[in-house]
């Protein structure tokens, strides 16, 4: 746990890379102060407790998946608005989402364990006072996941099979790590939104965070690793500039997709949809 | 003057593409081949060229449009978005950007363009409905009325969106002149021409009536008709002017005071002279939208407000 302290910290550190000075000594601080406990504020504030949580509310639906993963689901009385998977949690109680929780109705579930983000301070705050236990956390990266998961393992009684589901995790991202090590890297651009069929408004994934992350460990090399923040607005001088091989664009509707080539003269990258200029270069 | 804002735009314009936060090569530009791969000339064709033609269109219009509605209101604090133009343009932009997926003709700048079209018909039913004529009281008080209501929907339409939306969304009413091509440019073109049209024949009805209507009317204005025309054109240049780069705030005011403070208020230069300044103007303030925090870059509305806040004061402190 201590570790886990520490780990969450450095998601900060990345998140905010102007004052890692300040940041080191706070942890640093923080861990001699807290001990143990000091990852589950809301646990130390009120009481832990003795047994398991039978009733979890998850405000997170990443949370949510890891506690069914981990054979908890059913303790889990409560979701987030947003919670869709694994499909036993469409019967369980929604209780708002990351900016809109509701409060009253999480009370009144009377839960002995609720998981929040770390952003969710005003949540956090009432939980507090209300002397509810909570677990809260703040991802900054892949290797976060694997950390949260032990650490909620530890929080519902089930260390052994989160353990178990970390290390499996991590030997098969090892796994495509090794894979992709051997071959060429090429240079990858993700972009999650942008005006339809165009190269405005782009917003893209930065230097940091979950999906650099993933485009790291199989295989790409990020166009904008360069740049310290998750995500960023990319203007089409940056994006023609930076010239990626490969660009990874929101469907619309559907998944994302996988687009080739440079871009046309009429300012977009193939396909193009019909009415673009240049579509048919 | 008119001639000098005139070179200054020319200038303006023709240096723009030159700057960037990437160096390229000139050699690659005019003489490689128009190929995908030679990155040099996209830079250059579909990053940079469009974008400062974008904002020297931006900037005229809206200077031309703020003279406009400066003069038709009689009003000198009136800008281009005092009568719910923006708000209308805005709205249709979040609305594009949050169902953009959902709708058969997505495009957020034909999308604002008709939210544009939509608040100019309301406010001028409104203004004309009362009584026969036209009323520029009823005009100002329902753009702001209505100015209000479409934030609200606004507000409405963003709570409905998920978060890369509220960004785009947000992003947008920053001004954005990063136009990736000529698509944009070339629709709103036929509605800037129209507009400007009517900006030329505006300009004498214009002066007579800031004497007052009555001594327009009395010098054979026909009032009702010169205001319908000067409401329409202004509006129209407003929401070609928001639908290619956002509600760029302050060229509206500014420009139109400048120039009035350097040639006096005779239309007949205070209009093609504002046009022309207005675009060297906003041109100017998106090459330091582009390079201040390079590679990163400033919504440039945040730079004309920037800019133009602090000189308007100035403008009014020095002009008592």
């Amino acid at each position: 746990m201590r570790q886990g302290k520490a780990a969450s910290l450095q998601g900060c550190k990345a998140a905010r890379p102007v004052r890692p000075a300040i940041l080191l000594l706070i942890a640093t601080g923080l861990l001699v102060l807290t001990g143990p406990r000091s990852q589950a504020r809301g646990l130390a504030d009120s009481q832990a407790p003795v047994a398991p949580p039978h009733r979890i509310i998850s405000l997170i639906p990443s949370v949510t998946e890891m506690l069914f993963a981990i054979g908890a689901g059913d303790a889990v009385i409560g979701v987030s608005s947003f919670d869709h998977y694994p499909h036993e949690v469409e019967s369980r109680v929604k209780v708002g989402g990351l900016i809109d929780p509701d409060f009253e109705r999480i009370l009144s579930l009377r839960p002995d364990l609720v998981v929040v983000y770390g952003t969710q301070s005003g949540l956090i705050d009432r939980l507090a006072r209300a002397h509810v236990p909570m677990y809260h956390y703040e991802h900054a990266g892949l290797a976060d996941i694997t950390q949260t998961l032990r650490q909620i393992g530890v929080h519902v009684g089930r260390a052994d099979a989160a353990n178990r589901l970390a290390a499996d995790i991590e030997r098969r991202l090892s796994d495509i790590r090794t894979k992709s090590s051997s071959r060429p890297k090429p240079k990858t651009m993700i972009v999650f939104g942008r005006e339809p069929g165009s190269l405005r408004g782009m917003l893209a994934s930065g230097g940091i965070g979950f999906l650099h992350d993933m485009l790291d460990t199989a295989g790409g090399t990020d166009v904008f690793a360069d740049m310290r923040r998750q995500s960023l607005q990319v203007t089409s001088e940056l994006a023609l500039a930076r010239a990626p091989e490969v660009k990874f664009a929101p469907g619309r509707p559907g998944p994302p997709r996988k687009l080739h080539g440079n871009a046309t003269p009429g300012g977009c990258w193939p396909p193009c949809p019909p009415s673009a200029p240049g579509a048919s270069t | 003057v008119i001639i000098i804002c005139f070179f200054s735009m020319i200038v303006a314009v023709a240096g723009a593409p030159f700057v960037g936060t990437t160096s390229i090569s000139l050699a690659k530009v005019f003489s490689g081949a128009a190929t995908p791969d030679n990155l040099d000339r996209q830079i250059f064709f579909i990053a940079r060229l469009p974008r400062a033609v974008a904002a020297a269109l931006v900037g005229g219009c809206l200077a031309a449009a703020g003279v406009v509605f400066q003069g038709l209101l009689r009003n000198a604090l009136a800008t281009p978005y005092t009568l719910g133009v923006s708000a209308g343009a805005a709205l249709g932009a979040m609305v594009a950007i949050t169902f953009g997926a959902a709708m058969p003709v997505a495009g957020v700048a034909s999308a604002s363009l008709a939210g544009a079209a939509l608040a100019v018909g309301v406010v001028y039913a409104l203004a004309s409905a009362r009584r026969s004529g036209f009323s520029t009281t009823v005009l100002l008080l329902a753009g702001v009325t209505l100015n209000a209501f479409f934030s609200a929907l606004i507000l409405f339409v963003q709570y409905l969106s998920n978060f890369s939306e509220v960004y785009r969304a947000m992003r947008w009413l920053m001004g954005d002149l990063d136009v990736a091509g000529y698509g944009p440019i070339l629709a709103a073109l036929p509605f800037i021409g129209v507009a400007f049209a009517a900006f030329a024949w505006l300009a004498r009805p214009l002066n007579l009536l800031s004497m007052g209507v009555e001594a327009a009317e009395s010098r054979g204005v026909d009032v009702t008709r010169a205001q319908r025309a000067a409401f329409f054109s202004a509006s129209l240049a407003t929401g070609a002017a928001v639908s290619i780069g956002g509600p760029i705030g302050f060229i509206g005011i500014i420009v139109p005071h400048l120039v009035r403070l350097l040639v006096g208020a005779d239309h007949r230069v205070v209009l093609p002279a504002s046009t022309f300044l207005g675009a060297a103007f906003l041109v100017l303030c998106d090459i330091g939208a582009r390079t201040v925090i390079a590679p990163m870059e400033l919504p440039v509305g945040i730079i004309t407000a920037l800019v133009g806040g602090p000189f308007f004061l100035w403008l009014l402190v020095r002009k008592r």
